[in-house]
């Protein structure tokens, strides 16, 4: 990572000398698009190096003329300058050609742009939709919804460990999909506008509130393997830190993915119901806390004054006549701070809120069950 | 063009000594010379580019490794917007107008901008309106951190309370740049001197009559964008908020409606700029004055149709992507009319290169270059790769760098002498240009890698593979950076003991401004010169 300056202006010139040539010179350094594994990637990866020559072709051709003049025409060779200032007939030719050039790199894209946006006959059907700051999936056909959160340490982000491989585009749940079907997306948001944004797939649109949009892709058959992405329009403190990870499987283990998902669900539902002993709160409260509060309030507790309070001695938080706000506010909301009622379920609110009662030298010894989370939640 | 036939002329033994400029402090805050407020101008918006370029340097200096290590992703955003806001209103567009403010009059043969006093409280607006702006900084919560497109809801219903303050600071300038835009046509078109038909007008006129009707057009529309924000702030409305019947995404048309055409108030007048240097260097008229003014024409037009190419990702219908991609494809003939005549300019010219000239060649060069790139953006399947990545960073800061602002050093070079009286020194001048230049690529060309390998804009913290070229951009910024307070050190030095300038100044120059002493006086043209 580190490089001295005139390493930097090396890689640099070098850069600009190769670009649009595969060279395995620089291969850390990606120059250029990635042609993606769908084939609305590649036709779009084709058109952008249609454009690229032809833009490289005119740019050597005007280039050429003003250097000719600037090496050739100079006064301080005693050139003497000509007198002309009008030709109506060349003006017209330049302008009628750039007309035939830019006709003819509509013709590509728009049978391109035709491709993308015929979402018809779709082999399954995922609503995506952007929170702030992570991403909610729902395979509509198959009743199975999971939330996508980054997992990259604070710790990595300010500098206290080495940072990961994919740091900053590692999440916990991997959206999992079929290589060689038309997957169809559903994109929604909750909050702000996001944009789902996938380059190996050629994928991107926003995510507006209040409206739903549609995209597809096909990954091509012998392209299994995982793919990112993150969020692409500016939707607030934490808008670098919402990536997107897609695993892409063949078929056959898209369904046994499937499979191991709806039992994992039944399972959940299960735990929503049982007595739940403090360790196991704790251990979950902790491991909940991080992925979801943490994001605001910090892993101390302490928060962002002013714009995200501290939890630590917060009397809401630590005082047992608070304690159905303390649930409440967590399920519904309080001026900044979102309503988790529909993202989490009631054990994870339990947990998070057993938790936050302890931790940080808190220590109430108090418990709140799911049980309790329910109560409130019928209440409304 | 003709300009130079002018043969009668006020000098020195006119009546400037009845009124001269008055004393001290006053004389800035009550004058109504065209001059004095162009000069205002100027330094206004050379204190916003420095503070813009401050806030530019802390990004660049976060963004120098991956890892947070500077500033919170809350503060990150503050920085990318009002950086946007300032440089576009507090460092580009003032810095125009300062130069319409000096050099309309004396290109025209008039004695003053026609509306003198308007052209005095346009000018004491700004200060008070980037006051405003600058204070949200400070104020508690935070200062706008929504991008300087301040897309709604991010913007109307999750933005800080500084929001006001910010909504009522757009309202100030635009108050300003309207006024403004309404002295330049009245003055284009009724203080001509006689004899001066409209194509016969210096290329400059041209191009800042056509800029002016933009921002007339514009600016209200800007206006009632954050009049609609302001009252879906505090008042209950729900224009931009789909809970209450409203659409986000009617905030972003009429965003871009104003949007679009402001990034050509930007460019429009430096086209004019360079129109005017690149003959005096070539020591050759103009090639094709005439398709010049067509093409400015065409441009400014079509800047009216194309808006929603910055919205191709928002889900509009098929056709309303064919129709806005065909339209901004369109802009390249135009604009390609526009370098192809300056290419024929030069061709079999006498060409010198003094800093004005490498100025105006480094833009004719580099503009272009971020012409391709908007070419490339343009086709809409490949505009999804490229939106909201470092790519369009790279394409917008090559058409404003090399574009509008060093059209703006171009043209403080070149008139300067003018101005003072006094020639730059040219080794410094060139210094100057190849620092800025050379590092300016050198912080901007490697955004177009970071782009097409995948990274998002206004991300305050990156993925380990875009560490390399984002170093090397950090590093070019500075450069960069520092590069713009040695010219503030080449200004002030030739204002203060620059060389005795001669009222031609350059070799070849044409127009009613070299007919006139150096530095031009106070008031000049008090009867008008007969242009033949």
């Amino acid at each position: 990572m580190s490089l001295t300056w005139t390493k930097s202006l090396k890689v640099f010139l070098g850069a600009v000398l190769s670009f649009g040539f595969s060279s395995s010179t620089w291969a850390d350094y990606t120059l250029n698009m990635t042609q993606g594994v769908s084939s609305v990637s590649a036709r779009i990866y084709d058109l952008h190096m249609i454009i690229f020559w032809i833009c490289t072709i005119i740019a050597i051709l005007v280039y050429s003329v003003m250097i000719y003049s600037i090496i050739r025409h100079r006064k301080s060779r005693g050139y003497k300058a000509a007198e002309f200032h009008e030709s109506t007939t060349v003006e017209i030719i330049w302008t009628i050609i750039p007309f035939f050039i830019l006709i003819a790199m509509a013709i590509p894209a728009t049978s391109t742009l035709f491709d993308m946006e015929d979402v018809s006959d779709s082999d399954l059907t995922i609503k995506v939709t952007g929170y702030r700051w992570y991403w909610h999936y729902d395979y509509l056909d198959e009743d199975i919804s999971f939330f996508s959160r980054l997992t990259t340490p604070d710790d990595q982000v300010y500098n206290l460990v080495p940072k990961g491989e994919h740091y900053l585009l590692e999440v916990d749940n991997h959206l999992v999909v079929p290589v060689g079907k038309k997957i169809r997306f559903l994109i929604g948001s909750k909050d702000v506008i996001h944009s789902w944004w996938v380059p190996a797939f050629g994928v991107k649109k926003d995510a507006i509130p209040g409206f739903i949009r549609q995209i597809w892709t096909q990954i091509d058959v012998d392209k299994p393997g995982i793919y990112r992405g993150q969020c692409a329009e500016l939707c607030g403190a934490k808008h670098g830190y919402m990536p997107i990870v897609v695993e892409a499987k063949p078929y056959d283990e898209y369904v046994k993915w499937l499979e191991e998902q709806k039992q994992k669900q039944a399972a959940a539902s299960a735990d929503e119901d049982k007595e739940w002993s403090y360790d196991e709160l704790m251990v979950k409260g902790e491991k909940e806390y991080n992925m979801v509060c943490a994001m605001c309030h910090q892993a101390s507790g302490k928060g962002l004054p002013p714009t995200f309070p501290s939890l630590v001695d917060s009397p809401i938080v630590r005082t047992k006549d608070q304690r159905i706000h303390h649930i409440r506010n967590v399920l519904y909301g309080k001026n900044a701070m979102p309503a988790f009622g529909e993202q989490l379920s009631d054990v994870q609110i339990a947990a998070i809120i057993t938790y936050e009662r302890n931790a940080w030298g808190h220590e109430t010894k108090e418990m709140v069950q799911p049980q309790e989370v329910k109560e409130q939640r019928q209440k409304g | 063009m003709s300009a130079s036939t002018a043969s009668h002329l006020h000098t020195k033994d006119d009546h400037d000594h009845h009124h001269g400029p008055r004393k001290g402090l006053m004389r800035w805050v009550l004058t109504t010379n065209h001059k004095d407020i162009g000069t205002l101008y100027l330094w206004l918006s050379f204190a916003s580019f420095l503070i813009g370029g401050v806030l530019a340097l802390l990004i660049r200096m976060e963004l120098f490794k991956p890892g947070m290590q500077l500033v919170n992703p809350e503060f990150f955003n503050q920085l990318t917007t009002l950086h946007g806001l300032i440089m576009v209103f507090g460092a580009i567009m003032p810095a125009f107008v300062g130069l319409a403010n000096w050099l309309l009059p004396i290109m025209l043969g008039a004695p003053d901008m026609a509306l003198p006093r308007l052209n005095n409280w346009s000018f004491w607006i700004l200060p008070f309106a980037f006051s405003m702006l600058l204070s949200t900084l400070f104020m508690e919560g935070s200062a706008p951190n929504f991008g300087w497109t301040f897309y709604a809801p991010l913007s109307t219903e999750y933005g800080p309370p500084s929001t006001d303050f910010f909504i009522f600071a757009i309202h100030m300038m635009g108050i300003s740049s309207i006024m403004g835009a309404i002295n330049v046509i009245a003055t284009i078109l009724n203080m001509r001197a006689p004899g001066m038909t409209l194509m016969k007008m210096p290329i400059f006129c041209w191009t800042w009559l056509i800029t002016a009707f933009l921002l007339i057009a514009v600016m209200p529309v800007l206006a009632g964008a954050v009049t609609m924000m302001l009252t879906d702030r505090h008042f209950g409305t729900s224009f931009f908020s789909a809970g209450g019947g409203g659409d986000p995404i009617m905030f972003q048309h009429i965003f871009w409606f104003f949007g679009h055409p402001e990034v050509y108030i930007m460019i429009l007048p430096a086209f004019g700029i360079i129109s005017q240097i690149l003959p005096t260097f070539s020591r050759k008229p103009l090639f094709g004055y005439a398709s010049m003014v067509y093409a400015t024409c065409a441009i400014a037009l079509l800047s009216f149709t194309v808006w929603a190419h910055h919205m191709f990702t928002v889900g509009m219908p098929l056709a309303g992507e064919l129709f806005f991609m065909y339209a901004t494809m369109l802009i390249a003939v135009p604009t390609g009319v526009k370098v192809f005549n300056w290419a024929a300019t030069m061709y079999r010219g006498s060409l010198s290169f003094e800093t004005p000239m490498l100025f105006a060649l480094a833009f004719i060069f580099l503009f272009t270059l971020g012409g391709f790139s908007g070419m490339m953006l343009s086709i809409t399947p490949a505009d999804f790769q490229y939106h909201d990545t470092y790519f369009v960073v790279a394409h917008f800061h090559y058409v404003l760098v090399p574009g509008a602002l060093f059209s703006i050093f171009a043209a403080v070079y070149y008139w300067l002498p003018k101005w003072t009286g006094h020639y730059y020194s040219e080794i410094l001048g060139k210094t100057h240009f190849w620092l800025s230049v050379i590092s300016m690529n050198v912080t901007f060309f490697p955004m177009h890698f970071l782009g097409l390998a995948g990274m998002p804009r206004r991300i305050p913290d990156y993925a380990l593979q875009f560490a390399n070229f984002n170093q090397i951009a950090s590093i070019g910024a500075f450069v960069f950076g520092a590069s713009q307070v040695f010219f503030l050190y080449i200004v002030i030095k030739t204002i203060r003991n620059g060389k005795k300038a001669t009222d031609q100044v350059w070799e070849n120059a044409h127009g009613l401004e070299w007919t006139l002493p150096s530095p031009a006086p106070y008031h000049t043209f008090t009867t008008p010169p007969v242009v033949k």
